[in-house]
């Protein structure tokens, strides 16, 4: 188990020194960089700049050095923890991002086990009743619920929550809660807001991985394993819990590399309709206004979240299934 | 074996001596009839694709025909009966009847059943180019001069959602299969390179493979698309949306095609097949790639809901396509306030079709697989 760790731990680093040189490709593409678009900004606000001092800026930001060294000094400051300088908020970029880290972190998190939660039951549901109505209805949303985007989600449940309920169902806490400090009260009222966006985001997920341990399910359930058990006169629910099911699971944790990357990028656009204050409005922010400081920080550490997520789902893997981790 | 071959036709009314006779091709064919839902499925993709392609000559209006008398108006209803209760055979729509709300200030409609305009089918309408080839003013479906018709209704500025949510759909629906194109070739070469020639080829395909499915996708989409130029024609813009789609949509194929690849390099007939002398190239256009054709048009068409999903998500987000262009993603970008969605429900309506769309590639594409390998029974249920 230990050198498997250590081997997918290191397995990691390249990993994610290539999604760090795809990143830092993506944030050089538009034209322009940020000391033309600071330029930009100054002049609009009638400030005059000598030739000097943009010299010095350019130095400032090592944009007088090649490329290749540009991706270095970046890099290097992402390792020590410098992300840089927002001159869009004007702040540095770490405070932005611990600000809204932890939002994205709880909502792609409570996404997936909400994901768990719905397909483990009704997969297995679904697998034990083939072609009941029941099987039919749940297979029937979960075809629709795998082809909603969940932008559209979001809307009908704010149509909903608007029409039904008169209330806006934006945003993650009450207004009174809004800038508050962190209290019990304040973690409650949060509590009481992030079952939406859970919701929303997980629903896709959801509905994929309920197929999947349907379809493996199914699989299990002829085995002559599962006849034996029933010869012997082992207790249905009990056969099902205890054999063919724990080995259904298994996709559960491998495909946490598939799913995992598609919660975070429904959360990104869900958090953009509810208005939440998560990492993905910040990001379509950035881009528009090319603070590709800020656009770069943020994808890099999405990425990471996935990268670190999915090591973790191998482990897991590893720990639950023992043929892994000697192969 | 041969049991294998006759199963997938036994419940088709082909006798066995002509089931022996049939080609692979004929087969899947046979095999994939029998999945109801992805058969249906493929029918519907079909006529979506026909009326979008044909959408001049579909939608009564043009994309920026506006109408005063019906801003923000509700979808009307087909009539065969009018309001004293006789029956015309000619279907009619009433005109609308605008009232301001006092208390809300805004507009609201009901029908107007002293005007009624009769719907004329292949009459003439509103001029348009037909592909930009050749002219004409003949619409499937029109109301006399002075009427109007809106099936879906109107949007803020009056102009109709019929009309511009078939417009979309060509632009959304044609991006999937431009982007899917463009995903079979990368999928083929990389994962054909990685297979082929294995290697360190085949380390560096899988890392990327590795790396790129563990990123999500929607925002590098985001930031690609953001980089797009804003002085780009609205068909470099097309063009430069299908192509980051397509950048990251190739792993999945690649990875099966690196698959196949693999297992068929120790088959005996790509073995005979070298050893009469044919080039790699032959071997792999003439031998190895028609024997998992089938597989590559099932996951192909498995790719197309995530390019249209895509787009829709890129333009829903406003950098993706832009207005003038219509799509699906623009038109939902109109109903991105809920108050908007409150007011004017029916500017869903374009999300209705994308969800139907992406749906039906789902099930086809389940149904194609399935139906891909006609000498297995796994599929056959």
């Amino acid at each position: 188990m230990r050198s498997y760790l250590l081997s997918r731990l290191l397995g990691m680093i390249p990993t994610l020194a290539v999604i760090s040189v795809i990143i830092f490709v993506v944030i050089q593409l538009p034209p322009g960089d940020i000391v033309t678009s600071m330029l930009d900004r100054l002049q609009a606000q009638g400030v005059d700049t000598t030739e000097e001092y943009v010299q010095n800026l350019r130095a400032q930001y090592n944009l007088d050095k090649p490329m290749v060294l540009q991706y270095f000094y970046w890099a290097g400051n992402l390792l020590t923890g410098d992300m840089g300088y927002s001159h869009l908020y004007s702040r540095p970029v770490n405070d932005l991002l611990w600000e809204r880290l932890g939002y994205t972190l709880s909502i792609t998190v409570s996404a997936l086990f909400f994901t768990w939660l719905v397909a483990l039951p009704i997969g297995i549901y679904s697998a034990i009743r083939q072609y009941s109505i029941g099987d039919y209805i749940l297979t029937t949303i979960a075809l629709v619920g795998l082809a909603t985007p969940p932008f559209l989600v979001a809307l009908v449940f704010m149509h909903i929550g608007f029409d039904w309920f008169g209330v806006s169902t934006g945003g993650l806490f009450s207004p009174e809660y809004e800038d508050a400090p962190w209290s019990w009260a304040r973690i409650a009222d949060l509590l009481a807001h992030i079952w939406l966006p859970m919701i929303i985001i997980g629903l896709g997920s959801a509905a994929f991985t309920m197929r999947i341990l349907r379809a493996n399910l199914l699989d299990e359930l002829n085995k002559p394993y599962v006849v034996t058990a029933r010869a012997k006169g082992v207790g249905h629910a009990k056969l099902i819990i205890k054999y063919p099911v724990r080995i259904a699971i298994n996709p559960f944790i491998s495909t946490i590399g598939f799913v995992l990357p598609s919660l975070i990028s429904g959360e990104a656009i869900v958090s953009l309709v509810m208005g939440l204050p998560t990492i993905g409005p910040l990001l379509l922010q950035a881009l528009l206004n090319q603070d590709m400081f800020l656009a770069g920080s943020l994808l890099m550490w999405l990425a990471i979240l996935t990268v670190v997520g999915i090591l973790l789902s191998d482990i897991l893997l590893a720990w639950i299934d023992p043929r892994i981790r000697f192969e | 074996m041969s049991e294998a071959v006759l199963s997938p036709v036994a419940e088709t009314p082909v006798s066995r001596e002509e089931s022996a006779a049939i080609s692979p091709r004929r087969l899947i064919w046979l095999r994939f009839r029998r999945h109801r839902l992805a058969y249906a499925s493929g029918i519907f993709l079909l006529l979506l694709y026909i009326v979008s392609g044909f959408c001049e000559f579909v939608s009564p209006y043009g994309t920026t025909t506006r109408n005063d008398d019906a801003i923000n108006a509700p979808p009307m209803s087909v009539h065969f009966f009018d309001a004293e209760g006789n029956f015309h055979l000619r279907p009619f729509v009433y005109a609308y009847r605008m009232e301001v709300n006092e208390d809300t200030w805004m507009r609201e409609y009901s029908e107007d059943t002293t005007r009624m305009f009769p719907i004329r089918f292949f009459a003439r309408g509103e001029s348009y180019e037909m592909w930009n080839l050749f002219e004409s003013d003949v619409h499937l479906f029109t109301t006399d001069e002075g009427g109007y018709i809106h099936l879906f209704g109107t949007d803020q500025l009056g102009r109709d959602m019929f009309s511009r949510v078939f417009y979309g759909g060509r632009i959304s629906l044609s991006i999937g299969l431009v982007g899917v194109v463009l995903t079979i070739v990368l999928g083929i070469l990389l994962g054909g390179i990685a297979g082929y020639l294995g290697g360190i080829a085949d380390r560096v395909v899988n890392k990327a493979i590795e790396v790129l499915t563990c990123l999500p996708a929607l925002p590098l989409w985001m930031a690609l698309s953001a980089a797009l130029p804003v002085h780009w024609s609205p068909l470099l813009v097309y063009f430069g949306i299908s192509i980051i789609l397509s950048l990251f949509g190739w792993t999945g194929l690649a990875r099966q095609v690196r698959g196949r690849f693999l297992s068929l390099r120790e088959e005996e007939f790509v073995m005979a097949a070298r050893l009469i002398g044919a080039d790699t190239p032959r071997v792999i256009r003439k031998h190895m790639l028609p024997s998992f054709s089938s597989h590559i048009i099932a996951t192909a068409t498995l790719a197309v809901p995530g390019m249209i999903l895509g787009e829709t998500a890129l333009s829903f987000l406003g950098i993706g396509l832009r207005p003038p262009v219509v799509s699906w993603g623009v038109l939902m970008f109109q109903a991105q306030n809920p108050l908007v969605i409150e007011m004017t429900p029916w500017q869903m309506l374009p999300g209705l079709f994308v969800v139907l769309a992406v749906m039906a590639f789902n099930l086809l594409g389940d149904g194609l697989r399935d139906a891909a390998d006609p000498y297995s029974t796994a599929g056959a249920k």
